[in-house]
């Protein structure tokens, strides 16, 4: 038996509503477990330290950093990614309104910008200038130069409705 | 270059019992693994010497936040988002919430712990220096028995410390005895968010009823191979007034205190140089703030 077969372990979570039963190397990071082995290549890589953001999903609501979080850590957690975030036939208001108001360029930074958007609305339904700024502190964006994200954060807040 | 995963063991021991059982068992064999935001970075990039871990962040003897009469006790897994919603700590110990509120970004602060914070042992680490100005206590637990020890003989050069290969950071200890001290917080970095400080610097200070200085507190990170109290600068400045000759005085005194170094991040003369700013910026808002209530700086 290799090495890589000897050393993996079960860990079952839930992504996306679906219940997985992983068999993956315990210190893997979540991020590819989530784009590898689940196929789920919305959440993406930036730095790969924790520095830019690009990789954040929720991990029973909380945002985190997938290149950060070793799958072990994640047994029996409830995970959210990019694409459990529409719902069936509409999307998310925050996605809906990065759209409207241009706030996704190139793209890589947006799944993660979006999940970091949810996280802040879900803590704080009414977020001033500051608190956007702050909340987002965390995700780099290389393209829109961030007035159109904090716009579409805005915006989604000003929908009735709007939960993470 | 990344590590290969399959040389790295990662165990999530059922309860702290079984942890300090094999941390006592193959003494130096197991690490403990907490929120993983330092860690993982070294992962990445293929830094991390040690291979077996144990996962810690499911114990809850780790967690939580116990108030008592003297003190406000810390679970060493006590993320940087928990102290920044405890009300008490937010009252009582502006300093260290604003470290929190300032050590990475939201996703960071969900993850990392303030023990992960303490035993990583970053001279640039953000929460040490407020720790230091609150004459914070650790306890550490091993299979035999538990021990507490002053934050400030914690670390004994550059990325050691007093700890056993057995013991596990059990809980921080803040004594409830800071409440009226005049605060002071800033981390200075490349830029305010998610950046490694070239200097963080943490104060508080009581004024006698003739405004001369009684008590000075001053923890400083990134100018010395460990996180510091400045004692000797502290010293001189008890009993006097915060004027301008005290504060050059000051200056004078912390420049021959902290040790800083040219690295990746900044250089030892800018440091220095922040760090007398930053020194005298703190003891001017004492000179002009009166009896005005706790100063948590946040300025870019």
């Amino acid at each position: 038996m290799s090495a890589d077969t000897a050393r993996r372990v079960d860990v079952a979570c839930t992504v996306n509503g679906t219940p997985q039963t992983l068999r993956v190397l315990p210190m893997a990071r979540l991020l590819d477990v989530l784009r590898e082995d689940l196929g789920l290549t919305g959440t993406k890589e930036g730095c790969g330290e924790g520095e830019c953001g690009a990789c954040s999903v929720l991990v029973d609501g909380e945002l985190v950093n997938s290149c950060l979080v070793p799958v072990l850590q994640v047994e029996g957690a409830s995970i959210k990614t990019i694409e459990g975030v529409a719902g069936e036939a509409e999307l998310h208001a925050v996605q809906q309104a990065f759209i409207e108001c241009g706030g996704a360029q190139c793209g890589i930074c947006t799944p993660g910008m979006i999940l970091a958007a949810m996280s802040l609305l879900e803590e704080n339904a009414h977020p001033t200038d500051a608190d956007i700024r702050h909340g987002l502190a965390g995700n780099l964006c290389r393209c829109t130069g961030y007035m159109k994200i904090f716009d579409a954060v805005v915006r989604a807040c000003e929908r009735a409705g709007v939960k993470a | 270059m990344r590590a290969y995963l399959p040389d790295y063991d990662l165990r999530a021991p059922k309860t702290l019992g079984d942890a300090l059982d094999l941390l006592a068992t193959d003494p130096g064999v197991w690490r403990a693994f907490a929120g993983g935001t330092d860690l993982m970075v070294l992962l990445e990039f293929g830094a991390l010497r040690h291979r077996n871990f144990l996962s810690i962040r499911h114990l809850p003897e780790l967690r939580g936040i116990e108030i008592t009469p003297e003190h406000v006790t810390l679970g060493a897994l006590t993320t940087y988002t928990e102290i920044q919603r405890d009300a008490d700590v937010q009252r009582e110990f502006p300093l260290l919430c604003a470290a929190a509120r300032e050590t990475g970004g939201i996703a960071i602060q969900n993850r990392g712990t303030l023990g992960g914070n303490v035993v990583n042992a970053s001279p640039a680490a953000d929460s040490p220096p407020a720790l230091l100005v609150y004459d914070a206590e650790l306890e550490l637990v091993s299979a035999s028995g538990a021990r507490r020890i002053a934050y400030r003989d914690f670390h004994t050069g550059y990325k050691q410390m007093d700890m056993r290969a057995d013991e596990l950071l059990w809980r921080i200890r803040l004594p409830r005895t800071t409440g009226d001290l005049k605060t002071y917080y800033r981390k200075v970095g490349t830029r305010k968010a998610q950046a490694i400080s070239k200097v963080c610097f943490a104060a508080g200070a009581r004024l006698g009823g003739d405004g001369r200085i009684r008590d000075a507190r001053i923890g400083l990170g990134s100018v010395a191979p460990t996180v510091m109290r400045c004692a000797r600068t502290e010293d001189m400045l008890r009993d006097r007034t915060p004027d301008e000759a005290t504060i050059k005085a000051a200056r004078a005194m912390l420049a021959q205190e902290i040790a800083p170094i040219d690295d990746m991040r900044s250089t030892a003369e800018y440091r220095a140089r922040v760090a007398a700013n930053l020194l005298a910026d703190f003891l001017s808002t004492l000179k002009t703030d009166g009896g005005a209530s706790d100063i948590a700086k946040e300025r870019v």
